[in-house]
C-alpha cells in the first residue's frame, strides 16, 4: 500500500463518554478510507484488441479486415477489485473505558511504531474527577447500584486537602519504592532532584498529584496526575478518600484532559473526524516535533527510549514548576 | 500443429472458450492421461472433470461449457474431418455434464481418440502457411482458471458480467457473497438478465438506480418474470399508483422477491395493528418500503415498547408512526435511551415528543451535546407555553452552525470548547 506522508503519524481525538473506545477507532479508520480512496482514483487501463470481420459485400476485396479498438480492461475496473484501500492500521494508545470521556491517542500506519515506543515510556497523564459526597455504590461511581447513603456536612475544605495532601504523600513514597534505584545512594538523590524517579514499565498505578480544584458540597472536582492508572483505580481512590473524610464519595465523570503531550487543545471532537481533519492534526503533530528537536536538551539516562525520554524530560520538569 | 502458440491475431471473441485446436488439444492429453492423478495436468484451457471442490466461493462454470460446446459443434462441422470431429464434440459434451465419473469418460474417448492422433499429427505442421481467413479463424483458448475466488478473471470474457458492470453493479461486493458469482457467471444476458432489465424499467425504474438494486438483490435476475408481474399487478390493485410502485422497487430492491401473500400480510398487518386507514397505510409504505420487507417481529417488539415501557397512547403511536414511519423499524435500545433521556432528563412531557416525533430519530450523543450546552448558557427552555421556548425538532434537525447562531446565541468554537469539557 503506498503511503502519504500525512496518513501516517499519531494525533488524539476526544472521546465522548458513553461511548466504547473501539467505536471511536472504527469511525476514525472509516473516514480515512473514504478520504484516502477517494483521493486517489484510478483511470481503468486500455487493451488494444483487434476485430476481426470480414467483408460480405460482393466485389470488395477477398481479404479480412482488422480494425484495431482500445478497450477498457475490466478486470481492474473499480467495481470489479473494489476500493484500493480496505483497510488502514490505526492504533489505540491508552486506553479509556465506556464511560470515561477525553483525550485518546490514536496513530495510523507508521505512528503505530511511534505509538507503541510512547506506550512504554514513563509519562503522565492528567485527569479531572468530578465528584459528589453522600453516596457509595458497587463500582464508584454514580450509575451503579447504591450501597451507602451518608451526610457530609462536617466536611471542609481545609479536611479535604489534609486527605489529598496525604495521598499524595503515600504516592511518592511508592514512586520511590517502584523506581529501580537504591535508595541510599547519590545516584538516587540527583535522579530524585531531576524528577526522574519512577517504576519502568508495568507496576501499580501511582498518583503523582492531587489536588482540589473545586469545592462545593457535595460537589467537588479533583485535578490527578497519575502513572500506569486505570480509571476504575481512580474512581475507587474517591471513594478511598470519601472514606478517609468518614463520609462516602462516588466520581461522576472521569476526564482526561492530557495524554503525555496531547492536549485538550489537539484533541478533535467529533465533528472533526473526517480524513482532513485528520490529516491536518497529524501535520501539526509531524511540525511540532520538529521544532522541539531543536529546543530539548539531551538527557543522561540510557535505558530510557529517546523519544520517551525527551518526553518524560520535559515533563517532569513542567510537573515539578505547576507544583 | 496448429496449436494455440501458433495463433496470428489476438482474436476478441465473446465468451468462446473452446477452439477446434481446443478439443484436438484435449483428445491429446486424455490419452496421455494414464493415472487418475493426471487429469489435473490438462491444459488450462479445458474445464474438465476435475472433482471442483466445493467451497462456497469458488465459480463453477461448467454449466455455460455446455452451451459453449455446442457451438464448438456447429464449428466443427466446417472442417475437414467432419465425422470424426462430430463425434469427438458429441463425446465432449456428454462428458462435461456429469462430474462424478471423470475417468471412466476419458478412457472411453481415448480410445476412439488413438487412431485419429498420428493422422493428425502429420497433417498439420507449425511452419505451414495457412491464409487470413483460417488464422483468424483459430481461435485461442481462454486463459480463464477453472475455479477462482474472484470474478476478476473472467469478467473481460463473460458477455453478461461486462454488461453488468457497465450498468454499474459492484461486483466486488456480490463475489464475497456465496454462490452469487457462480450464479452470475451462469446467467446469459438474452435470455435471463435482458428481460428482467427490460420488466423492470417497464415498471418505471430509472436507468440509474439498476446497478443499485442488482447490487443488493443479484437474485432478481433469476425470479420467475410471471411472479414478478404478479407482485407488481398486486401493489397496483391495492391502489399504488405506478410512480410509487417504482420509487418503491428502486428504493427496496427486495420487494419484488416476496411472494404476493406475504406482501399481503405485511399490508393486513400495518393496517390492523396500528388501526390506520388504508390510504395512510399506503403513505407508510411508499415513504419507508422496507416496511414490507424486514420481518414482523421487531415492529410488534417495537410497537409493545412504546406502548408499555414508554407509556404512549395508541392515537399517540399512531400519530408518531404517520409522521415518522422509521419509528417502527428503530433500535430498541437506542429508542428507550433517547426517550429517556428527554423525558426523565430534559423534562419533556409525552405531548410535546409526540408533536415533534423526529426527535427520537436522532443520534443520542447529538441531543445530549445540544441540550447540555443550551443548559450551560441557560436556555434550555422546552415548554411552549413559557418565553423564549426552543422547539425539539429545530434543536435537533438544524445543523451546527445555525443551531449555535440562533438557537444558543454563540459561537460554533464556543461549542466545539464546550464539547471538551463534556
Amino acid at each position: 500500500m503506498r503511503a502519504c506522508a500525512n496518513t501516517q503519524g499519531v494525533f488524539c481525538v476526544y472521546k465522548p463518554a458513553d461511548v466504547h473506545w473501539k467505536l471511536v477507532r472504527d469511525t476514525i479508520e472509516t473516514n480515512l478510507l473514504k478520504g484516502v480512496n477517494a483521493t486517489h482514483p484510478q483511470p481503468v487501463p486500455r487493451e488494444v484488441r483487434f476485430l476481426v470481420s470480414s467483408s460480405d459485400e460482393p466485389g470488395a476485396a477477398k481479404g479480412l479486415r482488422v480494425s484495431p479498438a482500445a478497450v477498457p480492461v475490466l478486470s481492474k475496473h473499480p467495481l470489479v477489485t473494489g476500493p484500493e484501500f480496505q483497510q488502514i492500521k490505526v492504533g489505540v494508545g491508552h486506553r479509556l473505558d465506556t464511560s470515561s470521556s477525553g483525550v485518546l491517542v490514536l496513530a495510523v500506519g507508521n505512528g503505530n511504531k511511534t505509538l507503541n515506543d510512547l506506550y512504554n515510556t514513563r509519562i503522565t497523564r492528567d485527569y479531572t474527577l468530578e465528584c459528589e459526597f453522600g453516596m457509595a455504590t458497587h463500582d464508584f461511581s454514580h450509575t451503579g447500584r447504591v450501597l451507602e447513603r451518608s451526610t457530609y456536612d462536617h466536611i471542609s475544605e481545609d479536611k479535604l486537602e489534609r486527605v489529598t495532601a496525604m495521598l499524595e504523600g503515600a504516592n511518592q513514597k511508592a514512586l520511590r519504592m517502584y523506581s529501580t534505584v537504591d535508595m541510599g545512594s547519590q545516584e538516587a538523590y540527583e535522579m530524585a532532584a531531576k524528577g526522574l524517579l519512577g517504576p519502568d514499565g508495568k507496576s501499580a498505578p501511582i498518583l503523582t498529584g492531587l489536588r482540589c480544584i473545586h469545592f462545593q458540597p457535595p460537589k467537588f472536582t479533583l485535578e490527578v496526575q497519575c502513572l500506569n492508572e486505570t480509571q476504575k483505580y481512580l474512581r475507587k481512590v474517591v471513594h478511598e478518600i470519601g472514606l478517609e473524610l468518614r463520609s462516602t464519595a462516588v466520581c461522576k465523570g472521569v476526564r482526561r484532559t492530557r495524554d503525555g503531550l496531547f492536549t485538550l487543545q489537539d484533541a478533535l471532537t467529533r465533528h472533526h473526524w473526517s480524513a482532513a481533519d485528520v490529516m491536518e492534526a497529524i501535520y501539526k503533530y509531524h511540525s511540532s516535533k520538529r521544532n522541539q528537536k531543536k529546543i530539548l536538551f539531551p538527557i543522561r539516562e540510557s535505558t530510557l527510549e529517546t523519544s520517551g525520554s525527551r518526553l518524560t524530560g520535559t515533563h517532569q520538569n513542567k510537573d515539578a514548576a505547576a507544583g | 500443429m496448429t496449436m494455440s502458440t501458433s495463433a496470428k491475431l489476438c482474436l476478441r471473441w465473446r465468451g468462446l472458450l473452446f477452439s477446434k485446436t481446443s478439443t484436438r488439444l484435449q483428445c491429446f492429453q486424455v490419452q496421455r492421461c494414464n493415472s487418475a492423478a493426471s487429469s489435473a495436468s490438462i491444459s488450462s484451457g479445458l474445464f474438465l472433470n476435475h472433482n471442483l471442490t466445493t467451497t462456497h466461493t469458488r465459480i463453477k462454470i461448467k454449466h455455460q461449457k455446455c452451451c459453449y460446446n455446442n457451438l464448438t459443434s456447429k464449428h466443427l462441422t466446417t472442417e475437414a474431418k467432419e465425422d470424426k470431429y462430430k463425434d469427438l464434440s458429441r463425446t465432449d459434451v456428454i462428458e462435461y455434464k456429469p462430474a462424478l465419473s471423470p475417468r471412466t469418460d476419458a478412457f472411453s474417448v481415448s480410445e476412439h481418440v488413438i487412431s485419429l492422433d498420428l493422422d493428425v499429427a502429420e497433417e498439420y505442421s507449425a511452419l505451414e502457411e495457412i491464409s487470413d481467413e483460417e488464422a483468424a479463424g483459430i481461435s485461442i483458448p481462454a486463459n480463464i482458471p477453472p475455479a477462482s475466488n474472484s470474478l476478476r478473471d473472467y469478467v473481460d470474457k463473460s458477455e453478461t458480467l461486462t454488461k453488468l458492470v457497465q450498468l454499474g453493479v459492484h461486483l466486488w461486493k456480490l463475489e464475497q457473497r456465496p454462490n452469487v458469482g457462480s450464479m452470475l457467471l451462469r446467467l446469459d444476458f438474452n435470455t435471463d438478465v435482458a428481460p428482467r432489465l427490460l420488466f423492470l424499467k417497464q415498471i418505471g425504474v430509472e436507468n440509474s438506480r439498476l446497478g443499485y438494486i442488482i447490487t443488493h438483490n443479484p437474485f432478481i435476475l433469476t425470479a420467475d418474470l410471471d411472479n414478478l408481474q404478479a407482485r407488481v399487478n398486486y401493489l397496483k390493485s391495492k391502489k399504488f399508483s405506478s410512480e410509487t410502485v417504482a420509487s418503491m422497487v428502486s428504493r427496496a430492491p427486495f420487494l419484488l422477491s416476496f411472494s404476493v401473500k406475504r406482501l399481503d400480510n405485511r399490508l393486513g398487518f400495518y393496517q390492523q395493528q396500528l388501526k390506520l386507514s388504508a390510504s395512510n397505510t399506503r403513505d407508510i409504505v411508499a415513504r419507508l418500503p422496507r416496511l414490507l420487507c424486514g420481518s414482523l417481529e421487531p415492529v410488534k417488539e417495537n410497537l409493545k415498547v412504546c406502548e408499555i415501557e414508554l407509556g404512549f397512547k395508541q392515537n399517540e403511536i399512531q400519530h408518531m408512526v404517520i409522521a415518522v414511519p422509521k419509528v417502527l423499524t428503530a433500535n430498541k435500545k437506542k429508542l428507550t435511551q433517547i426517550f429517556d433521556y428527554l423525558h426523565n432528563t430534559m423534562k419533556v412531557p409525552h405531548h410535546l415528543i409526540t408533536k415533534f416525533p423526529q426527535v427520537l430519530n436522532t443520534k443520542f450523543l447529538r441531543l445530549r451535546e445540544r441540550h447540555l450546552f443550551l443548559e450551560y448558557l441557560e436556555k434550555a427552555q422546552y415548554d411552549p407555553t413559557l418565553a423564549r421556548y426552543i422547539s425539539l425538532d429545530r434543536l435537533v434537525s438544524l445543523p451546527d452552525e445555525t443551531f449555535c447562531t440562533e438557537l444558543a446565541l454563540a459561537t460554533l468554537d464556543d461549542f466545539y470548547l464546550f464539547q471538551k469539557t463534556l
